[in-house]
């Protein structure tokens, strides 16, 4: 009895989690007459119209290279300036060592209003609306807190000796820090990763700002602003949204522990 | 790389964040205060030092007023119903058993799906006509189309969204709690409610505190789940500080007073984060 309980709990729990989702999933395979009607709740029959249209019809592809381009170079980026950084303030002696993580933490609550008129005003200036590199800069400022503040957490927990041995056997800093320390950090690395591409990937008001083009845009501002003639588009929609939401599927599918190990080392170890 | 004693060239390892930082978060920071103190129309190529009058402006701005309090219901409300819920599952999936790791992964789902898709399949959940939800209450309800339904409708939402990472941090948190505790607890006679109070709300708090202020800071700066969702409709009854302030900014084009409204909203997280900060020092001692 007690484990019927907890099972059916479980069922509930999933259900809300992915009812909506998959709510899309068959909205996405509807006929336009079904879509106007309930019942029958499943597509009857299914068609792949929707994701034939939006492929054939919208910049659908292009918008999704931009994103895939943008979370790519925000995720490189901030990961390098993060490593080298997060391994300065836990291998080596810096003064203000903690009010400098204090600081960088407290950059992490800023809200994203709050700099968006001068960077838009920036961005205008130097001519870089709608290029990549607005917003490959932004994210990777944005996520840089995360970055610093979980991989310095991975980066302590690699034992002080590795790196005074690596020292005295004649490694430079730099020498010890690629060659001993970042291959140690490679899987807290990897989980920061996720995390910062997933951020870039679904980031809205920066990008929504900085782009003007369609041929410019990123996924959220595609799908914010999917074009409709007469009335909403649902299926295509639907369809849309389950093709940008694949590769994030795909990320948790695989890497759900690398993911919340990200997640909580700086939340519940800090 | 020469190496200088004692430094380790420290500082050419921190470079590069510091610059970044420096560059994109912290001098726009410094930008939009300055910014806030000028009449500035984009269009017109109007800049003009104005000193508080977009301050003494936004006290008497009934609209700026309204966006205040939509924002503080919809902080309150969602974050009370995130920790709730997310309390709830967390205590769910505290215990041993078989297809754990696939349950923590189809709770990851919501949180990884970009906000921007979870508006626009709730938009399609709520609506009137052909939505999942009239269909299944056997209602006609204009979800988005009440001012009182419309916000508390973004709340569900968000909630569904951001559950399932406060559930995530609170299992976290739930692990380092000592077993052997419960196990000493029961042998006195304690009953599960008392186990509850005295021993995992206690111990679980800096969590729970440390998911307060992140969910708090988050939920109080939301944008585009609302924005996409009823872009503030209807009848402004949606609108959050900073789809405000985004108006303001990127439709009148006045960066003068949205910029204000702007500081406005970072003023409001900073005194929340200092008031908070004493709160989560005490619990660690």
């Amino acid at each position: 009895m007690k484990r019927l309980v907890f099972a059916a709990l479980l069922m509930l729990v999933s259900l809300y989690c992915l009812g909506p989702f998959l709510w899309q999933g068959l909205t996405s395979l509807k006929t336009a007459a079904d879509l106007t009607r309930l019942p029958p709740l499943l597509p009857h029959p299914p068609t792949l119209e929707h994701y034939r249209s939006i492929f054939a019809g919208h910049p659908l592809l292009r918008i999704i290279a931009n994103s895939f381009i943008v979370a790519t170079a925000s995720t490189v980026l901030a990961l390098s300036i993060g490593s080298l950084a997060a391994f300065a303030l836990a291998k080596l002696p810096v003064p203000g060592k903690g009010a400098v993580l204090l600081l960088v933490l407290s950059t992490s609550m800023f809200p994203p209003i709050a700099t968006v008129s001068p960077l838009y005003l920036l961005i205008r200036a130097a001519g870089l609306r709608d290029s990549p590199v607005s917003l490959i800069l932004t994210y990777t400022s944005f996520t840089l807190p995360l970055t610093l503040w979980v991989l310095t957490h991975f980066f302590r927990n690699i034992p002080d000796e590795l790196y005074r041995a690596a020292r005295i056997d004649g490694c430079t800093p730099w020498q010890s820090f690629t060659r001993i320390m970042l291959p140690l950090a490679a899987p807290g690395i990897f989980a920061t990763a996720i995390l910062v591409f997933i951020f870039s990937w679904n980031e809205f008001l920066f990008a929504l700002t900085f782009t003007s083009t369609t041929a410019s845009r990123t996924i959220p501002v595609g799908i914010a602003l999917f074009p409709g003639l007469h009335e909403i588009p649902w299926g295509e929609i639907a369809a849309a949204s389950v093709v940008v939401t694949l590769p994030l599927l795909f990320l948790v599918f695989f890497f759900q522990r690398r993911i919340i190990e990200g997640l909580t080392a700086g939340a519940v170890k800090g | 790389m020469t190496h200088r004693k004692g430094k380790e060239g420290a500082f050419l390892f921190l470079a590069p964040a510091l610059l970044i930082l420096a560059g994109i978060t912290l001098y726009p920071l410094l930008h939009v205060f300055r910014l806030s103190l000028h009449r500035r129309l984009l269009i017109f190529d109007i800049s003009r030092f104005v000193g508080p009058e977009n301050y003494l402006y936004l006290l008497g701005d009934t609209r700026f007023r309204n966006a205040l309090g939509n924002t503080i219901y919809f902080t309150v409300l969602s974050v009370l119903l995130e920790l709730l819920f997310g309390l709830a599952i967390a205590l769910l999936l505290n215990r041993h058993f078989r297809g754990k790791g696939l349950m923590r992964t189809i709770i990851l789902i919501p949180w990884a799906i970009p906000t921007v898709v979870s508006a626009r399949m709730w938009e399609w959940l709520y609506n009137p006509d052909f939505g999942l939800l009239n269909h299944l209450l056997g209602f006609r309800i204009n979800w988005l189309g009440s001012p009182f339904l419309a916000l508390n409708a973004a709340v569900a939402m968000d909630v569904w969204k951001t559950t399932p990472f406060v559930a995530l941090l609170l299992t976290a948190g739930l692990q380092t709690i000592p077993r052997d505790l419960y196990g000493a607890a029961r042998i006195d006679g304690a009953g599960p409610w008392t186990l509850f109070r005295k021993i995992t709300l206690p111990l679980l708090m800096p969590v729970i505190l440390v998911v307060l202020l992140f969910r708090t800071l988050d939920a109080f700066r939301v944008f585009d789940a609302v924005y996409v969702l009823t872009g503030g409709g209807p009848a402004n009854s949606t609108e959050t500080l900073s789809i405000y302030a985004y108006k303001i900014l990127f439709q009148t084009l006045q960066f003068g007073y949205g910029s204000a409204i702007s500081v406005m909203v970072f003023l409001c997280v900073g005194l929340f984060t200092l008031l908070f900060i004493p709160l989560l020092r005490r619990r660690k001692v």
